[in-house]
């Protein structure tokens, strides 16, 4: 399956490479360089690039590629599929995945690769099992390992394989016994220029963290489950049990994971928070333009937006902009055209709103159409679609856990049209 | 690469040098170094080699411990060097062949991974031993190691197949879910074509599946998905009958297969493995892999009955929020699919929708999509949403686009000219790029389209004094040429302007003003046969031997002299000829021969070791084979049939069983009432019915699970003794299984798998029911079709592309000016009302019942009628249009008619309509007015006033009004139906007149009645309509369900239960009066 991996950082140098069966050699990624030329921006970068004699397949993440040789037909997202899990790894190893912080830690990368793959079939891709296998740097650990000479590869034989609860590790102890839940929820919408709604949905998550001694075997139950419209489960949730009851019934990994996303079923009508006053306007005949938005919270159930942020890309035509906020800071790059504008929290008396005027670059015609404005904003203890977690039980183990459930709204991909 | 400056500082020991190196590949390894660990390297190690060797287990434990430390580096090392260093790597060897035989499980498994990954040729026959070994080893573990091997081995040496076959042939016996996947894996990669090494575990794989680790099930998934097309019969021919040849075929053949050609031909019924493939791989569609999920959205895209397949769409469109290298993947796959079958994601069109972060390459799947579900309901909408993207920055994408609205324009001939006009107007775009685009794409459209469309031409000709792309200005000097006989007074001229500016051309304008000059030399050499020599000389003359090449073809061509051939007497019809229209049509038309979800099918070429999916077969090979025989049944399945008549059953083998036995049941059912459907059908074929009787009773030689579950019995106690020992071991496992898992586990499995079993006998029921209605249901929908069409033609004649920009632009259909302020305030309404998935729909059918607003008696001779319009949302998202006709009954002009003084109940609110300022004696004017009546039928009062007048009116909507229809997929629907029962639900059972219990005029009267959208129906006898409240929006659901001697059962599910009672009354006589 998957032959070699290159890792290739932003300026086209390949910084690692690792290989499951021959050694491919390293010229195989010219070819992605040609088309990494090809394409204006890295996003546009084909996924998949067909060689004389491999496929390469890539992902872009952390502005590192991540370039998979295969030889032979196979499901291209089982690759790619993979290829994120791998960086998903490098990133709950490391912390953040960057190319120092690969190259700082190449020989856990390389321990971890091995692991992940053999004769480029996935084999570990658990991150428990993994953290067991080899664990993860710490501060201590790396002196420690100086000092004694020791590696990071565990000590202890891993016995997660090995079992039917493949993501939880054996023998977990702790003396604060905690559950945690975040159920957070973000709000894809495309908004029109006369501020009516294009299409909305939202998307949620539950992430948890668990810190459990033992085996606990753990219930979760909604209020409201008919507002999930299509799930998706951590592999550990029993399927049936939500098909019969609508409960999450699970044995929980150790640590932090994703138990499950959601869809909120989309006849409900998607309460948007906020909305954006505009008025952006560039004239034909003047190579000066109007730029002016204001920012409102709308359907907030009364609690308030913070973390906002508004950012548009501008026309090509656009020299400069001389705006000023009436709170929070905004940035200009000239360069890139592109406007952020940190609005921070909303005051319902007082809303934020940035005015001034646009530059354009004299004798270029006006720009056809107006920026979209995209938007970021949280709102803490809410969950929009009105989700509510009703009850978390706890069953095989006797001590009594802490629980805590908190609810995040956030705008996913929230774009106004101007 | 060497000169990174990785700093290893911290890494201590002599793991860094090496790993270093393989950093660094550049540089030739220091083996010696390597190898030091096992002989005489630092001192840390010397004791490893006597710990291994020492016979204490704990010692050797303990070392081995150290070694899988050591081993990974040491691993790598050999890995990567190995074929390099074959001597040195030999050394390491027998240490791993010593650790094979190790207690520990872990430790044989990691060594047989090392071993086999050794590439050095001399190994080999020691790599065989220790994959055989391995594959009888106790612990699964091993085992999924030995089949990780068996691929290493056979890329090392391919000569060994014969013998990994076999080892893969055990393996695939193997039960464990740790090594299905791996042995899967390595079967795909060495023997593909032995399909027949499947047969037996066939079901047991199936069974496994949702067990198995996540990348095994994808592997599974694809081979089990070409399985299934070599084994099973297709399930998309419905009831076509079977070739008469096929029958004599198998009268040779023995009784039993004669019987089963005979259930093909009969009805289609599904083989039961079929079934359970499709039923075991439904839930992975709610797997976080997106590869397990488009692994079994292309399972169901090849192997499921087309009305089954589309439960994947939602799945799909699930995984468009991922990263966007999985997006583009899925949006390729969904480009083929929406091509072929537009209705599984038309709910989702929404989701398509572009948004100007995505990445170009995804735009443009995106925008792809969006065109292939375009049809006569939803054009509207989108050609509205196409307009933003043509005002895009990203000029690649505004050019996609305006292809796009071309192919929306040939493929839906109502918005045709709609579209044409749109784009003329992009004529005079700022952007090149776009206006070029834009002419190709017209002169695309007026060839498809050669009515008359002299006016654009015409615009186009002037357009060419400001164009200067050359594409688009060759474009245009084409369509001149081609349809000069269309504008005579226009072409000559065109030409005698070019003609001043032929030098300064581009070289592909050059050509096509040669070509313009040939064409008007041939149809109107009177006036520019001058002209045309002219140019000839001129290019005579050019600089590029292209243009000169084509001068002095088309001289000799055109221009009669004494040396011309007999060609030039042809010359109009080479020239003129009829010249087919190109099609447009989406880049994705093609790819529909690779399977999906493959490498190939992304990359639209035959990638190496693609296997190709082959056609169903025309009969099913023995399905028998599939039957795991007796010995085997004993061993594998005494705990699975025997147990529940013995005793009560460990856990997990109590749902299997559950899961067969409600499986054979319903099969039994499903293939009675194919017997009996039959019958119905052709009344040729009365022993069918005998014979499938027969053939669920014949019992081993059938293919079915519904072996009788006595002979099982009969088996299960023959083969006890022997079974004992493997039950054991099964029971060794589960027992793992459940201490590990907690014991809540049993009772809930044993509910699932019943709860399980059920369903799945519904869902047989409703598909062999569903085949027979399957010709009514198609004639249905057409005529709702044609019902359709009229309302929406109106709909897109409304579309104004006028507003692409200002200029004035020639109208090839004067129709399309008829557009009133109100209407696109319409369509406004269009595009608010709906974020939902369930799209309100465009009305069935109009309702001209007219209500009386006021009596021209009492009205002083102002008589005003009203109605409801039906259309959704013309003022806003809850308001009820109601359509005024106001009728002057007078002999005087009535001035300024207008709404005052409303008197609305607290909540309601209206949109009055603009005051008529003057109405003529016997004229009558309809104006529409938008009122939100807060869903409920309370009375809407207010004065209709003239100049000198008042007059008092209310109007009080039919609860019927209140909704608006919306389309949901049946299945939906139950969905739907289920979360509303209870107090939600009011149900009335009523006496349908005979003359109203068929379908067509149920629907009719039930739509008539209220503002109902039909749902499609799988039964014949239950029919659904849904409708969302204006107001709220609250989903309003009607059942009618026909039951025997002319009685109806009615039933209303909705959140608001004062309406659905109303609405529920009003029904009553609807369906009850002849």
């Amino acid at each position: 399956m998957i032959h070699s991996l290159f890792l290739i950082n932003a300026s086209g140098d390949i910084f690692l490479e690792k290989h499951w069966k021959s050694v491919v050699s390293r010229s195989v990624c010219d070819y992605f360089f040609e088309a990494q030329e090809r394409a204006s921006e890295a996003e546009n970068v084909p996924p998949v690039i067909p060689t004389p004699h491999h496929y390469l397949l890539s992902v872009y993440r952390h502005k590192i590629f991540f370039v998979a040789v295969i030889q032979s037909e196979v499901p291209p997202l089982f690759v790619i599929e993979f290829l994120h899990r791998v960086v998903d790894t490098f990133q709950d190893y490391f912390g953040v995945c960057s190319e120092v912080m690969i190259k700082d830690n190449v020989v856990v990368v390389y321990e971890v690769l091995e692991e992940m793959l053999d004769n480029g079939f996935p084999l570990a891709t658990e991150s428990n099992i993994l953290k067991e296998l080899i664990k993860p740097p710490t501060i201590l650990r790396t002196v420690v390992n100086t000092i004694t000479g020791s590696t990071n590869v565990g000590d202890q034989l891993p016995t997660g394989q090995l079992s039917v609860v493949p993501w939880r590790r054996t023998g977990v102890k702790y003396t604060n016994n905690e559950a945690y839940f975040d159920v957070i929820e973000e709000i894809d919408a495309i908004i029109d220029k006369s501020g009516s709604t294009i299409t909305a949905e939202i998307q949620g998550v539950i992430d948890a963290c668990v810190k459990l001694t033992g085996m606990p075997d753990l219930t979760l139950s909604f209020m409201n489950p008919r507002l999930l419209d299509d799930v998706s489960f951590h592999p550990c949730v029993r399927f049936k049990r939500w098909e019969s009851e609508r409960i999450l019934s699970f044995i929980p990994p150790d640590g932090n994971f994703r138990l499950l996303s959601y869809h909120v079923s989309a006849q409900n009508l998607v309460a948007i928070p906020v909305y954006i006053k505009h008025n952006i306007s560039f004239r034909d005949s003047s190579s000066l333009g109007r730029f002016e938005i204001t920012v409102g919270p709308k359907q907030t159930m009364g609690k308030t937006v913070e973390g906002v942020m508004v950012s548009s890309q501008m026309p090509k035509g656009v020299l400069n902009m001389t705006l000023t906020p009436s709170q929070g800071t905004h940035v200009f790059d000239p360069v890139t055209k592109l406007l952020s504008w940190d609005v921070g929290k909303i005051n319902p008396q007082k809303l934020p709103s940035l005015k001034g005027s646009v530059s354009l670059q004299a004798g270029t015609s006006k720009p056809d159409e107006n920026p979209t404005i995209n938007l970021q904003f949280k709102i803490q203890q809410l969950a929009i679609s009105g989700l509510k977690v009703n009850r978390l039980d706890m069953y095989g183990e006797k001590y009594k856990p802490f629980k805590g459930i908190k609810y995040m709204t956030k705008a996913g991909k929230f774009q106004v049209r101007t | 690469m060497s000169g990174n400056g990785l700093s290893y500082s911290e890494q201590g020991g002599e793991a860094a040098p090496e790993l270093a190196q393989e950093a660094a590949a550049s540089t030739t390894p220091s083996a010696s170094a390597a190898f030091g660990l096992f002989s005489s390297g630092t001192k840390k190690n010397e004791d490893l080699k006597q710990m291994l060797e020492s016979s204490k287990d704990s010692a050797k434990l303990d070392a081995m411990k150290r070694i899988v430390g050591i081993k990974k580096l040491v691993y790598v090392y050999l890995m990567r060097y190995a074929e390099e260093q074959q001597d040195l790597a030999l050394l390491s060897i027998s240490t791993f062949q010593r650790a094979l035989k190790d207690p520990n499980q872990l430790i044989r498994a990691s060594a047989l991974r090392v071993l086999s990954s050794i590439r050095v040729p001399i190994i080999v026959p020691i790599m065989m031993l220790a994959i055989k070994e391995a594959s009888s080893d106790l612990s699964p573990y091993v085992r999924k190691n030995a089949a990780h091997a068996i691929q290493k081995l056979y890329s090392l040496d391919p000569e060994q197949k014969d013998m990994l076959i076999e080892v893969i042939e055990k393996l695939l016996k193997d039960r464990s879910t740790l090594v299905a996947g791996s042995v899967v894996m390595a079967f795909e990669e060495v023997c593909p074509d032995r399909i027949d090494l499947i047969h037996k575990n066939y079901r047991k794989l199936c069974n496994l599946l949702v067990d198995v680790e996540e990348w095994g099930q994808v592997v599974i998934i694809h081979m089990l998905t070409r399985y299934a097309r070599t084994q099973f019969v297709s399930p998309w021919k419905g009831d076509e009958v079977v070739e008469e040849y096929n029958e004599n075929n198998f009268y040779q053949s023995d009784e039993e297969q004669k019987e089963k050609v005979q259930k093909v031909k009969n009805t289609y019924t599904m083989d039961p493995d079929h079934r359970l493939l499709l039923r075991n791989t439904k839930p992975l569609l709610q797997s976080r892999n997106a590869a397990v999920v488009m692994a079994v959205a292309q399972l169901y895209w090849h192997l499921a009955p087309k009305s089954e397949a589309g439960i994947v769409s939602k799945s799909l469109v699930r995984l468009l929020r991922s990263n966007r290298e999985v997006q583009y993947i899925v949006l390729q796959n969904i480009a083929t699919m929406s091509i072929q079958r537009k209705g599984m994601f038309e709910p989702y069109l929404k989701s398509f929708y572009v948004r100007s972060t995505d990445p170009t390459m995804i735009k443009t799947l995106k925008l792809d999509i969006l065109t292939n579900l375009a049809n006569e309901a939803n054009i509207s909408t989108l050609l509205r949403e196409f307009q933003t993207y043509v005002k895009s920055q990203d000029k690649q994408f505004a050019a996609a686009t305006i292809e796009a609205i071309g192919r929306c324009a040939t493929n839906i001939t109502e918005v045709t000219d709609t579209c044409l006009n749109g784009l003329v107007c992009l004529l005079s775009n700022r952007d090149e790029i776009v206006v070029a685009e834009s002419v190709v794409v017209i002169k695309k459209l007026l060839q498809t389209q050669p009515a008359n469309h002299g006016e654009i031409i015409k615009h186009m000709a002037k357009l060419l004094d400001n164009i200067t792309v050359p594409v688009a200005r060759a474009s245009i000097l084409w369509l001149i040429g081609e349809y000069c006989e269309r504008v005579p007074k226009i072409a000559p001229d065109v030409l005698r302007k070019t003609a001043k500016s032929f030098t300064n051309e581009d070289d592909l304008v050059k050509l096509q003003i040669l070509n313009l000059g040939a064409k008007l030399y041939l149809t109107n050499s009177k006036q520019t046969k001058l002209l045309t020599q002219y140019i000839l000389n001129l290019s005579k003359y050019d600089q590029s031997y292209d243009i000169r090449d084509r001068t002095r073809f088309i001289r000799q061509l055109i221009v009669p002299n004494e040396k011309s051939g007999a060609l030039s007497k042809y010359a109009k019809k080479i020239f003129l000829a009829q010249k087919p229209a190109p099609l447009l049509e989406s880049p994705f038309k093609d790819r529909d021969h690779f399977q999906l979800g493959t490498l190939s099918h992304t990359l639209n070429s035959r990638a190496t070791g693609y296997l190709e999916l082959s056609d169903w077969p025309g009969v099913a090979p023995d399905p028998s084979v599939r039957n795991v025989d007796i010995a085997e049944v004993a061993k594998e399945w005494t705990g699975i049939r025997g147990k529940p008549k013995k005793e009560k059953p460990t856990g997990k083998f109590y749902s299997e069983s559950e899961e067969e036995e409600g499986e054979s049941a319903s099969t039994s059912t499903s293939e009675s009432e194919s017997g009996s459907e039959s019958e119905k059908e052709d009344k040729e074929e009365t022993s069918s019915d005998e014979s499938s009787g027969s053939y669920s009773s014949s019992e081993e030689s059938s293919n079915s699970e519904s072996d009788s579950k006595e002979s099982t019995a009969k088996k299960t106690s023959r083969a006890a003794a022997e079974s004992d020992s493997e039950d054991i071991k099964v029971k060794g496992i589960s027992k793992k299984r459940s201490t590990s898992s907690s014991s809540d586990t049993d009772s809930t499995s044993s509910k699932e798998s019943s709860s399980d079993s059920k369903s799945e006998s519904d869902s047989k029921s409703d598909f062999v029911s569903g085949k027979s209605i399957s010709a009514i249901s198609s004639k249905k929908e057409e005529t709702t079709v044609q019902d359709r069409k009229a309302p929406n033609k109106q709909d897109v004649f409304l579309l104004d592309l006028d507003d692409f920009c200002p200029v004035t632009t020639p109208m090839a259909v004067p129709a399309a000016a008829l557009l009133s302020p109100s209407l696109t305030a319409d369509l406004e309404g269009l595009s608010l009302s709906s974020s939902s998935v369930i799209d309100v729909a465009t009305q069935v059918s109009m309702p001209t019942k007219t209500h009386e607003l006021l009596h021209r008696m009492s009205g002083k001779g102002l008589a005003a009628n009203y109605h409801f319009s039906r259309q959704p949302g013309i003022f806003g998202d809850c308001m009820v249009s109601v359509q005024v006709t106001v009728t002057n009954t007078t002999d005087q002009k009535i001035e300024n008619i207008h709404i005052e003084e409303k008197k609305l109940p607290p909540g309601m609110r209206m949109h009055e309509f603009s005051p008529i300022e003057c109405l003529e004696p016997a004229g009558s004017i309809t104006v529409s007015m938008g009122i939100d009546f807060c869903d409920s039928t309370q009375t809407a009062s207010f004065q209709l006033c003239t100049k000198d007048d008042h007059f008092n009116v209310s109007i009080q909507p039919p609860v019927g009004e209140l909704l608006l229809p919306v389309t949901m997929s049946e299945k939906d629907f139950k969905k739907e139906q289920g979360m509303l029962t209870g107090m939600n639900e009011t149900s009335a059972t009523i006496a349908v007149a005979p003359q109203n219990s068929t379908r067509l005029v149920i629907i009719e009267r039930v739509v008539k009645a209220a503002n109902l959208g039909v749902v499609p129906s799988g039964q014949d006898n239950i029919h659904r309509f849904a409708a969302k409240t204006v107001h709220s929006g609250s989903l309003m659901l009607v059942t009618v369900e026909l039951k025997e001697s002319s009685t109806a059962q009615l039933v209303i599910n909705t959140e608001k239960t004062v309406i659905g009672s109303i609405l529920l009354r009003e029904l009553k006589p609807v369906l009850s009066q002849g």
